[in-house]
């Protein structure tokens, strides 16, 4: 556990109430006790400064219950983010990371997303599989990410099919300078400069709603290409390794506040698939 | 770029964890092996425009030709061991410290990690006082936004004015009497993922400084900027059209493979080189009787290997070019199709070599895919390729096609594990420089000696976007020592001596006309050694481990001193989160049990150390 005194409510009212007495003799008054968040300051649908994205509200709403106030710790979520936001103690929470994130302790996932074809709808097209005969044909926009030969997995699934010279890549870095730079590869499939593009969902389903021209996304299938390459992700928060107590208020929050984060996430258009890989009604 | 630390670090802290063996209880001590007998003395090998020394290090490598070598004679192998402390200086940062300090004209020039402080030391006054500090502020983002490394590899002395760069990629010209900038030029963009971390090379009437960040989808290019006001001369790209790499009628690549109109886009997928990596972070040699310069390019990016089909130029290869126009002369690839991310970016020594008879203007370059080069440097023209260290990567070197011979076993490949890839990733060797000596004839080379495996496992999250990272383990190549100080006999291609080091040794390298050899381990020892036996001569314990360059100078009392920058940074911010990074859960519980022991070696901390005689 860091620095931060935390009194926290596990279950309700009864120990909020036995926080707040403590407050009024050790810690800080309620109210005065910070939730301190790592997010990127550019990056929507997820987070910005202007504390616009997804996670900024559901940030809000673990606060509300914490009887806390959200301050951040503005980083871009590039190599090293963990390092020097939530290991060097600068911040405790980070509100997305996929599950299988060894390098924090992860909350159960509050939803589970997946890559998505993203066509403009005026297009003939309709691909739903990475196996359609057709993306050997149209220019394909995936984003990369170049970790140590590394890439997003529709990168990959595309190169294993012998699907290369009509791939455009678009890094997730983009121009930090401009507005959520992962968005340009929507921005691409609106502009024609590519047929279709293979993206993260939650990124595509936001911009697509928000795209001046109406744009179509679908899931890709398989979800999982073999031997082990996944396209669906569990999303989870994260906290250090160790902080276990503070994983557990959280995952307390996340119970009782299901409705509400369902009710932010759809109103961001965050395409979710449940378990069986059905869509999720939204 | 990444990783010149970063890597190593993960390195140390995962060998003992991944391969599932327990971390030894102690560390093996520092093992000197005779491997051929010393060289005899009077040599064919000799250094090209040889100047007269004059007790300064005004370059990064001192001389044009990147020797690191210095006639100053005082300190011996017969008094070394007397060494004491003259002097020392803390910089006030504590990252890692890849810098040599210069020496100008009675001050002392030292250049620090982000946020790159460049400091003039008074070696006249006693204790050597800071005259100046000049603080160039770069942004605060370029830690985050650039890359994930802080370093700085130094600075250049020339024309009254100490040329530096800046994380957040300005190129500054600091005026040595009032320290104040002359000019500043921004030449890297942090939100396009480009940073600055090389020490520039002046060469006549320019500046060169190139770009790092090939992993961000960055398109690599060397710069040439006028000495008198920082104005860009010229920009040559390392991927794309011809008249954007400077290829022209000048260009005469030895080899076929290098031969033809728009390589730099024809051997890239679409117009996957736009984004293709190939920045320039290491060293630059200059022959003033060829007027060519000589440097190498960094590895192809963002994509992964499958997805970039070709030999992706002009990445991961070494260019020579006009000193003047930047015409590209020749171009030779080190690692065609870069697999392992062996970036082609370390030093490059020019030599005269006589074979048969013959004098050959030659280059040697130790480079990271596992393979002293000695290249002709008039035509590029391999004249030979040597293992110099235990290479699984490749099966042999094509000396007719220029070029090494894939391994295809060691391919990697989506979710299958690739073990014992030799060498690792930061490669045989990685930026730190190798130094020669005409009177021993050996060139002494600082590397490490990791092998990798690779599997993909672990989830990971960059820019809300979640993908199963390469989980990569290295650890220390057959025979358990992760570091060596090899003294390379260029004559007979082959090792005269090496001593075998616990940690990589990642520290230059200096050598001097006493034969005395220097470098620093990790943990903080600073060596003196015999140049022709490498026996240990001297050491002293470093408040922080070693990383920087050593260098040497007459002082302005007459006597020899030998300096270098301590400061292993990173090792609990750097070091230890290059293994939080490992995106293997796996190997977390041996992290944690690397870190036990990490504090009895090395703390952070930037610290110029001064030596002389008694």
């Amino acid at each position: 556990m860091s620095s931060r005194s935390r009194n926290l409510v596990v279950g309700g009212v009864a120990i909020a109430v036995l926080a707040a007495g403590l407050a009024a003799t050790a810690a800080p008054a309620r109210g005065d006790r910070v939730l301190r968040v790592c997010s990127d300051p550019n990056n929507l649908p997820f987070s910005n400064q202007r504390r616009e994205g997804f996670e900024n509200r559901i940030a809000d709403l673990v606060a509300r219950d914490l009887h806390e106030k959200v301050e951040y710790t503005w980083w871009a979520q590039r190599r090293g983010f963990v390092r020097n936001t939530l290991k060097s103690g600068t911040c405790d929470l980070i509100i997305g990371v996929p599950t299988g994130m060894g390098m924090v302790l992860r909350t159960a996932p509050y939803y589970r997303s997946t890559y998505v074809f993203v066509t403009r709808r005026d297009s003939p097209l309709d691909i739903r599989s990475f196996d359609d005969p057709v993306l050997k044909k149209v220019r394909i926009g995936v984003q990369l990410i170049g970790d140590d030969g590394t890439n997003t997995p529709p990168a990959h699934a595309l190169s294993n099919r012998g699907i290369i010279q009509n791939v455009k890549g678009y890094t997730v870095y983009g121009d930090y300078a401009t507005e959520s730079p992962p968005s340009r590869i929507i921005d691409a499939v609106a502009n024609r400069e590519v047929d279709v593009a293979v993206a993260w969902g939650p990124m595509a389903g936001y911009w697509a709603r928000r795209s001046p021209v109406p744009m179509k996304i679908v899931p890709v299938t398989p979800q999982i290409d073999l031997p082990f390459l996944p396209f669906v992700f569990d999303i989870a928060m994260g906290v250090r390794r160790g902080d276990t107590t503070f994983r557990a208020s959280l995952d307390s929050v996340l119970v009782s506040r299901r409705p509400e984060i369902q009710h932010i996430l759809d109103s961001y258009g965050i395409p979710q698939v449940s378990p069986a890989g059905v869509r999720h009604s939204s | 770029m990444r990783r010149s630390l970063a890597a190593s670090v993960a390195a140390l802290l995962l060998c003992p964890a991944c391969s599932g063996k327990k971390p030894a209880p102690s560390a093996p001590p520092a093992k000197l092996v005779n491997l051929s007998a010393p060289a005899a003395g009077q040599g064919n090998i000799a250094i090209p425009n040889d100047e007269a020394d004059d007790g300064q290090w005004t370059r990064p490598a001192k001389d044009y030709a990147s020797t690191r070598y210095s006639k100053l004679d005082q300190i011996n192998t017969g008094n070394a061991g007397n060494l004491r402390v003259a002097f020392t200086f803390s910089t006030g940062v504590n990252r890692g410290h890849e810098a040599a300090p210069l020496v100008v004209k009675n001050t002392m020039y030292i250049v620090t990690p982000y946020p790159n402080y460049l400091y003039a030391l008074d070696l006249t006054k006693p204790g050597a006082p800071a005259k100046w500090t000049f603080k160039p502020t770069p942004k605060a983002a370029s830690q985050g936004v650039a890359c994930c490394d802080v370093v700085n590899r130094g600075a250049v002395y020339a024309d009254g004015k100490i040329i530096f760069n800046t994380l957040d990629g300005e190129t500054i010209a600091v005026d040595e009497n009032t320290g104040k900038s002359v000019w500043r030029t921004q030449l890297a963009n942090i939100n396009l993922g480009e940073s600055i971390t090389m020490a520039p090379l002046v060469a006549k009437d320019k500046v060169f400084v190139g770009v790092s960040g090939s992993e961000f989808g960055i398109r690599g290019w060397l710069t040439a900027l006028n000495l008198s006001d920082g104005k860009l001369a010229w920009r040559a790209y390392h991927t794309g059209p011809d008249k954007d790499v400077l290829i022209g009628p000048r260009f005469k690549p030895f080899y076929a493979s290098e031969k033809g109109p728009d390589l730099g886009v024809k051997t890239w997928p679409g117009e996957s080189w736009k984004i293709g990596g190939g920045g320039v972070w290491g060293w630059i040699s200059f022959d003033p009787a060829l007027n060519l310069i000589y440097y190498g390019t960094a590895n192809p990016g963002p994509w992964n290997a499958d997805e970039r089909p070709g030999d992706n130029k002009w990445t991961a290869g070494i260019f020579a070019r006009d000193a003047d126009t930047g015409e590209a002369v020749w171009f030779v690839q080190t690692s065609p199709h870069d697999l392992f991310d062996y970036d082609s970016i370390n030093e490059l020594i020019l030599l005269d070599l006589s074979i048969g008879g013959r004098t050959r203007k030659v280059l040697v370059r130790p480079e990271r895919n596992g393979f002293m080069y000695v290249i002709d440097r008039q035509t590029g023209e391999v004249l030979s390729a040597d293992e110099y260290g235990p290479v699984t990567s490749w099966t042999g070197f094509n000396l007719k096609a220029g070029r090494p011979i894939e391994n295809t076993a060691k391919h990697p490949e989506t979710g299958k594990v690739v073990r014992d890839i030799c060498p690792a990733a930061p490669g045989m060797k990685d930026w730190q420089p190798s130094a020669f000596s005409p009177r021993t004839q050996l060139l002494y080379v600082p590397h490490q000696l990791l092998c990798e495996d690779a599997e993909n496992v672990e989830a990971n999250y960059i820019a809300g976007t979640p993908y199963v990272g390469v989980n990569v383990k290295m650890y220390a190549a057959p025979g358990g020592y992760r570091g060596e100080f090899l003294a390379w006999d260029i004559a007979k291609r082959k090792a005269a001596w090496a001593i075998k080091e616990d940690l990589p040794v990642y520290s230059g390298t200096l050598v001097t006309a006493g034969d005395v050899a220097f470098y620093g381990t990790m943990d903080g020892w600073f060596k003196a050694v015999d140049a022709r036996t490498g026996k240990l001569l001297w050491q002293f314990k470093c408040g922080s481990g070693i990383i920087g360059q050593p260098t040497t100078y007459r002082g302005p009392d007459g006597k020899q001193y030998v300096s270098v920058l301590a400061g292993v940074g990173g090792w609990a911010g750097g070091i230890v989160a290059g293994g939080l990074d490992a995106r293997d859960s796996s190997a977390a519980l041996g992290m944690v049990n690397a870190m036990r022991d990490l504090p009895d070696k090395t703390t952070k901390g930037g610290m110029l150390y001064v030596f002389a005689l008694p």
